[in-house]
This record gives structure tokens, sequence and C-alpha cells, in this order.
């Protein structure tokens, strides 16, 4: 094939041009790009935060910056990396090009809403990043009260605002994909036929329509206590910090689960391609979604046990949080029996994903230690801590996103990526995370507190390996960037099924057309017939342009 | 094209689909909104809970009477909801329109007493912040039940208000003869949202008002 069939074809990149075609596109698969340059710009914005504090962390003098400003940086980190970057990365970019793709359907079911929600993150976004120019905030992206609602002197309620916009763009994002989920599936595509990647995205959205309004009208009265002194979070006014705790973590500890079950999704999609078989215990990976994102609700108090929560509250939580232990590692043990006796290939999205499970297996391990009563009061608020929740939300949902990105990316533009290049970043990226964060495990366990910067000489030779492990991560991330912009132009051509891969999305043309499919897909298998022929699996009904 | 397609978009399979989709997003969209209030009636609970000789004693200062009317006229504004429904599933042009005004005055009927309690706690000193007075021992829990007072009627208001605003651009699109029995979804949600507005304040009046005012 050459560039000229790509040309000619009409498809959703080439069907009109200029500036307002995509601001104003209502199309799922452009929205998916908006979404995907917005999370970009956040995580180099994020990520520069994390150098600094890297660089400050070198020496164990605060030689670089004052204590206020690393309190801004760890804070500006946290903020636009999970609220920017981990919550919309993986269900926003991959989850709106490939849900509707998937299921078989032209569109989300509200693609104006769908629209509206990048919009509202837009404004989100504005607002933390004039908060960050206009000072900073520094109460860490938790937002503890009442240091944030009465005593810190920066920017809270901008931020705070900032958070609370974003918000509406996750729980519209959530509301489209439960909806299109049930309501628009193709004919013959049963719930138990849908890709897992679908039933991962649907546990996610159940998280984001019931979680997010509970952040949204904490950080409401967050703000309302900074500005009117209701007292409602502060102890001096007769408040309850530790209510504030119990309605953040509501929230915040299953919005972990918001960035790991979407990665999760896109893993299972992964393994199954790339060795060349039906995943293993295909309703037991589905119905494990469901049980993280139920049980997720039920977990919050283990970020607690040293606050004050009573001892009986705390020993249910932690038991409660051991079981979300089951369904994680019955994903796992899945995984890795798919790929038993299977032939699996390395390509660079296989890498990813099979770093994954590394990773994923050591940050859900390193929570059990924590979710242990007598363990976490020893390591709590340590670097214990900051190394687990990296484990999982770097380790797991930043591999997952890499990975999709790597694995769909034929198919949002049509070229297929540099594959040699691709290897090894992803190869830089599993050894120099390795090298930032394991050696923060041992840190925390020696009794490094997080969030300070200065420390005793003899961490330094641990620092001084987080950090080179850090410079390596950055190389890492910086090179998918370049060749994967070098593709859009000189990639080569990459046909509608470069790895001959079974779900629905790969049976249409890459670039897939504005509607998705030429003719509605009448699907008779589930999507990982990795036996059969694809022929076999899908017929076609009517065109879709009636 | 029959007249039914007319109203489909492009990437529903067929109008039925499109129905079903909006129906399903609007009940999804309610749940958010629970959780949403629910946060906040969590809080009310716990502080009710810590202080339940302020939080009786400051209840006592809202006036009852008016919080009856205007649970009264709340319900009256369902009722008339409901009709304006009901008119546009029969196709009944004029009392549709007629319903949705009513449901609009009923509405900002609401909306005008709210504010003049609001004002009248002004007055008497009862917002919070550094003007407020109460009996000095049970000050500061009383302020906090008037910030729980405020937030929540506040945020029930600012509901109410995106509601007429919904309900007057749906009696502009009832007047152009934009419903029919085939197709009127837009009236049907906006008709749920409505009774969700209303069942949120059947909550707010007895926790408010009621709850501990003869303890």
């Amino acid at each position: 094939m050459n560039v000229s069939v790509i040309e000619r074809r009409k498809h959703y990149l080439n069907i009109n041009y200029g500036i307002r075609s995509w601001l104003f596109t209502t199309d799922h698969k452009r929205i998916a790009w908006l979404y995907l340059l917005s999370v970009t710009l956040f995580f180099f914005i994020g990520g520069l935060f994390a150098t600094l504090m890297r660089i400050e962390l070198m020496t164990p003098q605060g030689d670089l910056v004052q204590a206020e400003t690393y309190n801004k940086l760890f804070t500006m980190h946290g903020v636009t990396m999970v609220f920017f970057f981990l919550i919309p990365s993986i269900p926003a970019v991959l989850g709106n090009f490939l849900v509707p793709m998937m299921i078989g359907a032209r569109d989300l079911a509200f693609p104006r809403l769908n629209l509206a929600s990048w919009y509202i993150f837009i404004l989100g976004g504005a607002f933390t990043l004039m908060a960050a120019a206009a000072g900073g905030v520094d109460t860490g992206w938790t937002f503890y009260t009442p240091y944030s609602s009465i005593y810190s002197n920066t920017h809270v309620v901008l931020t705070v605002v900032g958070v609370f916009v974003t918000g509406f763009s996750s729980i519209l994002t959530g509301l489209n994909f439960i909806v299109t989920i049930h309501k628009m599936r193709a004919p013959g595509m049963t719930w138990f036929r849908l890709p897992l990647f679908i039933w991962a995205h649907y546990a996610t959205s159940i998280i984001f329509i019931l979680g997010t309004p509970v952040i949204a009208i904490t950080l409401l009265l967050v703000g309302l206590e900074r500005i009117f002194r209701l007292g409602i979070f502060d102890p001096s006014l007769g408040g309850d910090p530790v209510l504030f705790q119990h309605l953040f973590w509501f929230y915040s500890h299953p919005a972990v689960y918001i960035m790991i079950l979407p990665a999760m999704g896109v893993v299972s999609e992964l393994i199954a391609c790339f060795s060349r078989k039906r995943i293993f215990g295909y309703s037991f990976v589905a119905f494990a979604s469901l049980a993280i994102a139920v049980i997720g609700f039920l977990v919050w108090g283990h970020h607690m046990f040293v606050a004050g929560q009573s001892v009986h509250a705390s020993m249910i939580f932690s038991l409660l949080s051991f079981l979300v232990a089951i369904p994680s590692a019955i994903k796992v043990f899945n995984w890795t029996a798919t790929l038993y006796k299977s032939s699996v290939s390395y390509d660079a999205p296989m890498l990813y994903a099979l770093g994954f499970i590394g990773l994923f297996t050591m940050g859900g391990l390193t929570g059990l230690f924590l979710a242990s009563l007598g363990i976490d009061v020893h390591v709590h608020d340590t670097y214990f801590v900051v190394a687990h929740f990296h484990y999982i939300m770097v380790g797991g949902a930043v591999m997952g996103y890499l990975g999709g990105i790597h694995f769909w990316w034929p198919k949002m533009t049509g070229r297929s990526y540099p594959e040699s290049w691709a290897r090894v970043a992803a190869l830089l990226i599993f050894v120099g995370f390795n090298l930032t964060f394991f050696p923060q495990f041992v840190l925390g366990y020696l009794g490094m507190p997080r969030r300070y910067h200065v420390y005793p000489e003899e961490f330094q030779v641990l620092n001084v390996m987080s950090t080179a492990g850090a410079s390596i991560l950055a190389v890492g991330y910086v090179l998918p960037l370049l060749y994967l912009i070098w593709s859009l132009r000189y990639g080569a051509v990459a046909g509608a099924n470069p790895w001959r891969a079974r779900g629905l999305e790969w049976q249409t043309p890459s670039p897939p057309p504005t509607e998705n499919f030429d003719r509605t897909p009448i699907v008779t298998e589930g999507a990982y017939a990795y036996e059969k022929d694809p022929a076999e699996i899908y017929t076609v009904g009517k065109p879709a342009h009636v | 094209m029959s007249k039914v397609e007319v109203f489909r978009q492009h990437h529903f399979v067929d109008v039925d689909q499109q129905h079903d989709a909006s129906w399903l997003g609007m009940w999804v969209f309610l749940t958010t909104e629970v959780m949403f209030f629910g946060g906040m009636f969590a809080c009310y609970f716990v502080y009710r809970h810590w202080y339940l000789q302020a939080f009786a004693s400051a209840s006592n200062q809202l006036d009852v009477v008016l919080g009856g009317i205007n649970t009264a006229v709340l319900i009256c504004s369902s009722f008339t909801m409901a009709l304006a429904v009901h008119s546009a599933e029969t196709g009944r042009r004029k009392p549709l329109v007629v319903f949705l005004l009513l449901t609009i005055v009923l509405g900002l009927v609401f909306l005008g007493i709210k504010f003049y309690e609001y004002h009248t706690k002004f007055v008497e000193h009862l917002v919070p912040g550094s003007s407020f007075r109460f009996e000095e021992s049970l000050a500061r829990p009383a302020e906090i039940f008037f910030s729980f007072y405020f937030a929540m009627t506040g945020m029930h208001a600012v509901h109410m208000i995106i509601g007429v605003g919904l309900l007057t651009a749906l009696s502009f699109r009832a007047r152009q003869d934009r419903f029919s029995p085939i197709y009127h979804t837009p009236v049907e949600l906006t008709g749920l949202y409505w009774h969700f507005v209303d069942i949120v304040w059947i909550f707010l009046f007895p926790l408010l008002y009621l709850l501990g005012r003869h303890l």
C-alpha cells in the first residue's frame, strides 16, 4: 500500500480540515485526540514538577528550593498528575476512541455532552494552571483541613475550583460510557461477548458517577469554609477535620481504581492479542473489574489508621482492604494463565503489558503491607507509601496507557510507529521506573518521611539512585513523544488490522470512517476468538448511512 | 423518511434506541445528584449528632410556616409538571404550555419565599460570619447549623433556578409545537429532574425545620 491509498479514502481525519472542525467536533474519535493532546501537556507539566523535586533530593541539604517551594512542587505534581493526567488518561483518550468502536456503535450516546466534557476539563485545567502561575498551592494534593481551609496562604480556592470543575467532565464521561454500553451495542454483541476493555470501562464509569459528586461537594465545602469561615472542617470553629478525610478518601481511594481499572482493560486486550489466545477465565476477569469497583468504595478508611479513627473501624477497613486483593489477584493469575503455553510475541505493547503485570503485582502486594494495621503505623507517611502508589499509578496506570497508545496507534492514525525505538523506550521506562521507585521502598522502611526537602545524610545514596532512575524514566517518556509525532508523517501505512487482532475495532479501516463502520457489523463470537478467522466472527448488516 | 425519523440523531439506529439512551442518561445523572446531596446530608447528620442541643435550638429560628408553604408549593409544582408531561404524551399543545408556565410560576413562588427567608435571617444576624449573633454557649455549633442551612438550601435553590431555566426553554419550544406524542423526550426528562429537585426538598424540610423542634 502507498500513501495515496490512505489519502483517497474518506476517514475521520480527512473528512474536513481546519481548527473549527476540531474545536466543534462531536466525533468521539476527534474528541479523543483533543484529550490526548491536553493530557499529554499536563503529563509533561506534572513531570516538570517531579523533575525539580528529584533534583532537590539529590543532596541532603535544601539547596535548590526552599521548604515552601518544595511543598508547592509536590502539591502541583500531585494535583496535575492525579486529576489532569491519570484520571482522564485512559478513559477519556482510549476509552473515548474505542468504546463505540469495540461495541459496534457509530458514536457515544451523547456526542455533544462528550465535547462539553472536554471543554469542562480544559476550564478546570485552566483554573489549576492559573493557580500554579499565580504562585502555586502547598496543601498536598489531598487538601487536608484545617490547613487548606484556614491556614495555608497559597491559592487553595483557585486550585479547588479547578479540581471541582474537572470532576464534572469525569461525571459526563462516565455517564456517556454507561449509557453507550447499555444501549448502543451492535446486533449480536451480548454482554459476555464484550471485550474486557469495555467491562473495565463500565466498572470505571460506575466509580466516576458515584464517587466524583462526593469529592465535588467536599471541595465545595472546603472552598466555602475558606471564604466564609464556616467551621465544618476546622476544629477551632467546632468542625471535624477527620470528617474531611472520610469524605475525601471516599472518592479518592476509588479514584485509584479509576486509574488502574482501565489499564487492566488495556492489558487484557494486549495479553490476548500477543499470545494469540482467548483470555483465560473471561468472566472472572470481567466480574473482577466490577468487584474492584464495588469493594473499592468500602476501603477508604485505610488511609486514616493514624488519624484518630476508632480501632474497630480500622480493623474492618483493614479486612475490606485485603478483600480487594482477591479480584486483583484473579486478574493477574488469569493473565499469566493466558500466557501459559501460548505463542507470545514481544512487540512494544506487549512489553508494556508484561511490565504492567510485574509492577502492578509489586504495587498490589505492598498495598497489603499498608492495609495491615501494625505495619501501616510504622510506614505511614513515609516513602514506602510514595513508592507503593507510584508502582500502581505509574507502574500500573501509565504502563497500561502507553501500551494502549502504541497498540491502537495504527488504528488512530493509520500509521505504524517505529517498532525498535518503541521497544527501547518500553525497556528504558521499565528499568528507569524500578530504579526510581524501588529505593523509595527501602527509604520509607528505614524511616524517611515523605514531603520533606531535607533529609539525614545516610539516606543520600538511595536518593541519588532514585534521581538517576528518574532521569532514565524521563528519557523513556520523551522518546515516544518524539517517534510517535515522527510516525504521523513518516510511519509505514498500517492497514486495517496490523496485529491480526480479533476485536471489532480492527474490522474497519485505519483510520476509521466517521461513522466507524461502513456497514453495521453483526457479531457472532466474543472478542478473543483467536483460533478462528475474523470473517467467521463478524458479518455485516445494513449500511451505516440511511 | 417517516415522521419519526426526523427526530433521530445520526448515530442512533432508531428513535426507540435514542429515547432509551436519553432516559437512562437522565437516571444516571440523577444518581450522581443523589451522591452530591448525599455528601452534604452525611455531614449534616454527623454534626447534628455532635451538637444536638444547638441544632435543635437553631432549628427553632427557622420559619416553619414559610417552610411548610414552600413544601406545599413544590408538591403542587410537581403535580403541574406531571400534567405537563401527560399533555405532551397525549399531544395537546395548549395544556402543555399552560402547565409548563404554571410549573415555572410555582417554582418562582418557591424561590421568592426562600429569598424572603434568607433576607430575614440576614436581618436577624443568623448568617454565618462576623455578624453572627446567637445565645453565647451555643453560638459556635449554631453557626455550623446555619452554614449547613445555607449550603444545603442554597444548593437546592441553584437546582431550582436551573430547573426554571429548562422549563422556560421547554415552554418556548412547546409553543412552537415542537413536541408530539411520538417525540417529547425533553419534556419527560425535565420532568424527572424537576421531581428529583422536589424530593430533595422533601428531605431538607423535615431535617432542617422540623427535626428536634420540641427537644
